[in-house]
């Protein structure tokens, strides 16, 4: 496939040792990006750190009004567990298919910062904060474009920890032929107010609309939003969908999450 | 190179192999357990489902050494004592297979999937089967075949 050195780290320090001293290393987690992109030459790393054997990255705990997930927890214990929110654990259940959720992982899926990839929605929407091996970093300094996050070389993401919201949802459109959103849509309310995060459809990546997020503010409701319509300037469009056909479903797919919300 | 040993349908096995080896590959090249297959290799179609520590995942999306001191369950090691399983029984009797190429990948799956959930839903079912992609049949005689081994393996 490739030639690259395979290294099982039992603990966090030996495994971001390891990657550092490397050429060109990269951590494993659930292989179920980085592992396609070796077998399509997208990436050619010369050293795998696979996290897989480091137990405390695994895990959800909750505790004063907020959960945090350790970044090897695949989406399957996400979406199983009843102690994140249910918006959570419904969005968990809905990504990729079955093995994919039994192998991939929070902590993978936030670094790739894929630009159709629902945790980010999740992540910017819920107000998240990211822990690494290094320090904390919020969710809104934390995906910066395409496939960028501000993680440095070597920084191993080590848990999320999202705050309990008084009311979210998130609605996706799916790709039928990818499985990943071609729009996704994830709205909560809490103390940070209402927040909107847009996932499958900006230039740059994930990102929250302010301007649907003040409609909501002022009457939160998806009436609230009968009227609305988003510019469809900085979207994707590809042969999936237009920018425009694009920028009509995030007003439909926030309408439904609102709803949602109840 | 190096050893890996794990269990696979319940025989101890080890073998040398290439940190970059698949255990798809090491399955069907390094084990002579052809009955797992490789239709797409990038991670979409499901044919090469096997179980491992009793969660269905594509083999063809992790290494053989992550898959070091682990228990493999392939298409091969469902039969015991020259019986079918209920599953492969289930897809015989509801005709939930064509040209089979799709079908160690679904039956693997669809045992995952009633594993967990035993009072599974038609549209469960249907959910839980989004990874494995099948050309031939429709997808409807599957999920009879599901429903049908479901009830049999509630017992
Ligand atoms: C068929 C298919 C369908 C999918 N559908 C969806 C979908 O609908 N929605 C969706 O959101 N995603 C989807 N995915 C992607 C999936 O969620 C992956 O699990 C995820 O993108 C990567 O997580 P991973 O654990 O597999 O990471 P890996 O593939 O192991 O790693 C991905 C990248 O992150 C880095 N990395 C991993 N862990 C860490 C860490 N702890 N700290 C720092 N860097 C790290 C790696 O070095 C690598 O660069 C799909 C994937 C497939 C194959
Ligand atoms: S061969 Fe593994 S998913 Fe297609
Ligand atoms: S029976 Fe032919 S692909 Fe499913």
């Amino acid at each position: 496939m490739s030639n690259f050195q395979y290294m099982r780290a039992s603990a966090l320090d030996e495994a971001a040792a390891k990657v550092k001293g490397a050429e060109d290393g990269a951590v494993l987690a659930g292989g179920m990006t980085l592992l396609p992109s070796i077998k399509l030459g997208l990436s050619s790393p010369s050293d795998l750190v696979d996290l897989g054997g480091i137990g405390d990255l695994a895990g959800i705990t909750s505790a004063g009004g907020s959960v945090t997930i350790g970044a090897m927890t695949c989406h399957a214990d996400v979406a199983n567990s009843g102690d994140v929110p249910p918006a959570l654990a419904a969005m968990a259940s809905g990504i990729g298919d079955r093995q994919v959720r039994n192998r991939g992982t929070i902590g993978g899926s936030i670094a790739n910062n894929d630009p159709a990839a629902d945790y980010p929605a999740a992540c910017l929407a819920l107000g998240a904060t990211i822990n690494t091996d290094q320090r904390s970093i919020a969710a809104d300094d934390f995906f910066t474009g395409l496939f960028e996050t501000a993680l440095n070389d070597g920084e191993i993401i080590t848990s999320v920890s999202f705050p309990t919201p008084d009311k979210a949802a998130y609605q996706k459109f799916t790709s039928p032929a990818s499985r990943f959103a071609l729009v996704g849509v994830f709205v909560a309310a809490g103390s940070d107010g209402v927040r909107v995060a847009v996932t499958g459809c900006g230039q740059g990546g994930v990102y929250r609309d302010a301007d649907l997020e003040s409609a909501l503010a002022a009457s939160f409701s998806a009436d609230a939003l009968a009227d609305k319509s988003v510019s469809s300037d900085n979207l994707l469009s590809d042969i999936h969908a237009a920018a425009d056909y694009r920028a009509h479903l995030i007003v439909e797919m926030t309408k439904r999450a609102v709803a949602a919300c109840g | 190179m190096t050893t890996v040993s794990m269990t696979v349908n319940g025989k101890a096995v080890s073998a040398e192999a290439a940190p970059d080896t698949l255990l798809s590959d090491f399955i069907r090249e390094s084990l002579a357990l052809t009955g797992t297959h490789v239709g797409c290799d990038t991670s979409q179609c499901g044919a090469c489902v096997v179980m491992v520590d009793g969660s269905s995942i594509k083999s063809c999306s992790i290494l053989v050494v992550q898959a070091e001191g682990a228990k493999v369950t392939t298409i091969e090691g469902l039969a015991s004592d020259g019986e079918l399983h209920p599953m492969q029984k289930a897809f015989h009797e509801n005709h939930a297979l064509q040209c089979g190429f799709c079908t160690p990948g679904m039956m693997i799956s669809a045992i995952d999937l009633v594993n967990k959930n035993p009072d599974l839903s038609e549209a469960d079912i249907r959910h839980g089967l989004e990874g494995n992609i099948c050309r031939c049949t429709g997808y409807h005689n599957i999920v009879k075949a599901v429903q049908a081994a479901a009830a049999e393996m509630k017992g």
